[in-house]
């Protein structure tokens, strides 16, 4: 038989470990697959390339997959994800300096995040007050969690992301540098970037994205609906890889030979990646650590079935922040980019829900349980916004 | 047709009507008054881009080429068309622009549409993606486009040709060394050495470089 060629582009950063390790791990070869992984420097070059079948299949930002599918922010092109490569994975991580100032604003432990939220809001007021520019906080994509986590956070104590404070977006790997040099006072990012400001002692991690939502669909292993179509049992095949790679990385006897193949691919220590998926950071630079045992997960906890929950979830951040409207046609649209019928055909059904898993499938730190069926209601919940406002501000 | 630069056009074309002939062979594009912007993490190819665009009778193209708070210097920039380079990580931030209202004039919108599918795929192709800025018409940057992919494209050729130069250069050494071992391990003369190196590559159907290269590491072996 002969192998089936395919390109598959990824961005890099440790949730794409489930590609990786199929790939490089053999898990693919093993499947009569031959796959090229192509390192891409942006978002936007991932998803043009998949949207014009340059690649067959891609690691891509879960909120990337839902725009391209409803046609927001670029060209519609029905993208759809029968597996996830990640759930949560993400940090907040500030400037030791805002550290210091939000310790020194908190009415509690900071380590709460409506606790931090509240002092942000109160060195926002005392920032106005005597003119001081706004803080700056620097996320990877306007359709992404770290946008939407950061939001979210901020929101809780009443702050406005859109006037309060300004909100960029930087490439990852330049995340670093703009916190050193002060050009962001924080940033929300995914692996290895939080632990390397904390390295160079630039950074301190403020809270785990986890700690904001305590499951959300990261990165997905996306593909065209049209090509998932016409390539049934390559898009199969590609699943069964995934699985048991996933699987692999999850047996803790592997974490060696994991972290090995990550760290290559990414360029970075394979220690740095231990430390991630293991859910054990370094937090600041004097060497404090914090755990998780849902850091991130990637092949426990029913991590790798689509879940149309969080394409919901998904479209209820995109109309929170005014990047699309409310409508039943768009949330449907969503809903059908999460493909579990896809992963089931292969794998089979879902286990019975774990225990440590949130009841709404979400979880959020503060607010109402999500209903799918109500985002209207979901949306209500919050305060309103002042007025309609651009949806996000810029460094002049 | 709806024109969002109107005013600038027409602008432009009075302009146009009183400056001297035979500025150039050649003959002004009417939209010459455009503002270009070019991202380009290579500073030879960005020249080479901009060089195209000056030829072709673009005169407002700058280079930016410190990309460290890209939004901010695009906005001080304030061009009418983007070209970025496809390396560049920076792209992520052009994105967002797509988002802002309040601190740009105008939105801006990748110039490429669904309906443009071979556009898009020639200049992902070669390495570029423009942006416009405002309603622009997609017809009326076909020339920057198109010149853009073409210079991309011969940057990407002339980079080939240089690797395949340097390569040739390897080769000539590794075969030079080669032919100092048959001369000095077999006394042959320098013709005889080569002679037989190409003899033996033509034997086993391989280049004489890859020979030369076995010699060459036979001959550390017996060091």
């Amino acid at each position: 038989m002969t192998e089936t060629k395919l390109r598959i582009g990824f961005i890099p950063l440790v949730d794409a470990a489930a590609l990786l390790v199929a790939v490089d791990g053999g898990f693919t070869k093993a499947q009569g697959l031959d796959v090229e992984l192509v390192r891409e420097v942006s978002w936007s070059n991932v998803r043009d390339k998949l949207n014009l079948g340059l690649f067959d299949a891609a690691h891509l930002l879960a909120p990337v997959a839902v725009a391209s599918s409803l046609g927001i922010g670029h060209v519609r092109v029905p993208i759809i994800t029968p597996f996830n490569l990640g759930i949560n994975g993400n940090s907040i991580t500030v400037s030791p300096r805002l550290y210091a100032d939000l310790s020194a604003a908190a009415d509690g432990d900071i380590a709460d995040p409506l606790v931090s939220a509240r002092a942000l809001a109160r060195l926002i007021s005392e920032r106005k007050n005597r003119n001081a520019e706004p803080l700056t906080f620097g996320m990877t994509f306007p359709f992404s969690h770290h946008n939407y986590q950061l939001r979210y956070w901020m929101a809780a104590a009443g702050i406005d992301p859109d006037e309060d404070i300004r909100l960029v977006v930087l490439p990852p790997p330049y995340m670093v540098d703009s916190l050193a040099s002060g050009h962001v006072d924080g940033f929300c990012v995914g692996a290895p970037w939080n632990s390397v400001a904390v390295d160079l002692g630039v950074g301190r991690i403020l809270h785990f994205g986890c700690e904001i939502q305590s499951r959300v669909t990261e990165k997905v292993f996306a593909v065209r609906e049209r090509w998932a179509t016409e390539h049934p049992d390559t898009l199969n095949a590609l699943i069964r890889a995934l699985a048991a790679a996933a699987d692999y990385i999850e047996d803790k006897q592997n974490l060696d030979a994991v972290s090995t193949i990550v760290g290559k691919r990414l360029g970075v220590e394979s220690e740095v990646i231990m430390r991630t998926l293991t859910g054990v950071l370094k937090v600041a630079t004097d060497g404090t650590t914090r755990s998780s045992d849902r850091y991130i997960l990637i092949g426990r906890n029913n991590a790798m079935r689509p879940d149309p929950v969080q394409a919901a979830w998904i479209y209820a951040q995109i109309v929170r922040w005014g990047q699309a409207p409310l409508s039943e046609e768009l949330l449907n649209l969503a809903q059908a980019v999460f493909r579990a019928d896809l992963f089931d055909a292969v794998i089979g059904a879902a286990p019975s829900p774990n225990g440590s898993e949130p009841n709404d499938g979400i979880g959020a730190f503060v607010g109402p349980n999500f209903v799918p069926d109500d985002i209207a209601g979901h949306l209500a919940s919050w305060r309103p916004r002042r007025s309609e406002r651009p949806r996000l501000s810029i460094v002049r | 047709m709806k024109r969002r630069h109107s005013e600038k056009s027409e602008l432009g074309e009075t302009r146009k009507g009183s400056e001297p002939p035979g500025q150039g062979n050649v003959p002004r594009p009417r939209d010459s008054n455009l503002k270009i912007a070019i991202v380009d993490e290579s500073p030879i190819r960005a020249a080479i881009l901009e060089d195209g665009l000056r030829e072709a009778g673009f005169t407002l193209v700058e280079r930016i080429a410190e990309t460290r708070n890209l939004l901010a210097r695009v906005y001080a920039m304030d061009p009418d068309v983007i070209l970025i380079d496809l390396e560049s990580p920076s792209r992520d931030e052009l994105e967002q622009m797509f988002q802002v209202s309040r601190a740009v004039k105008r939105p801006i919108a990748m110039f490429v549409d669904q309906s443009d599918t071979a556009s898009i795929q020639a200049s992902v192709d070669a390495g570029v993606s423009a942006y416009i800025v405002g309603n622009l018409q997609k017809d009326r940057i076909k020339t920057i486009l198109d010149l853009c992919i073409s210079r991309f494209n011969a940057f990407a050729r002339l980079q080939g040709e240089l690797d395949q130069a340097k390569d040739a250069l390897q080769e000539r050494k590794i075969i030079d060394r080669a032919k100092g071992v048959l001369m000095k391990a077999k006394k042959l003369s320098e013709e005889d050495a080569y002679a037989l190196l190409r003899k033996t590559a033509m034997n086993e159907h391989k280049k004489i470089a890859e020979i030369a290269q076995s010699v060459v590491t036979a001959a550390e072996l017996f060091k």
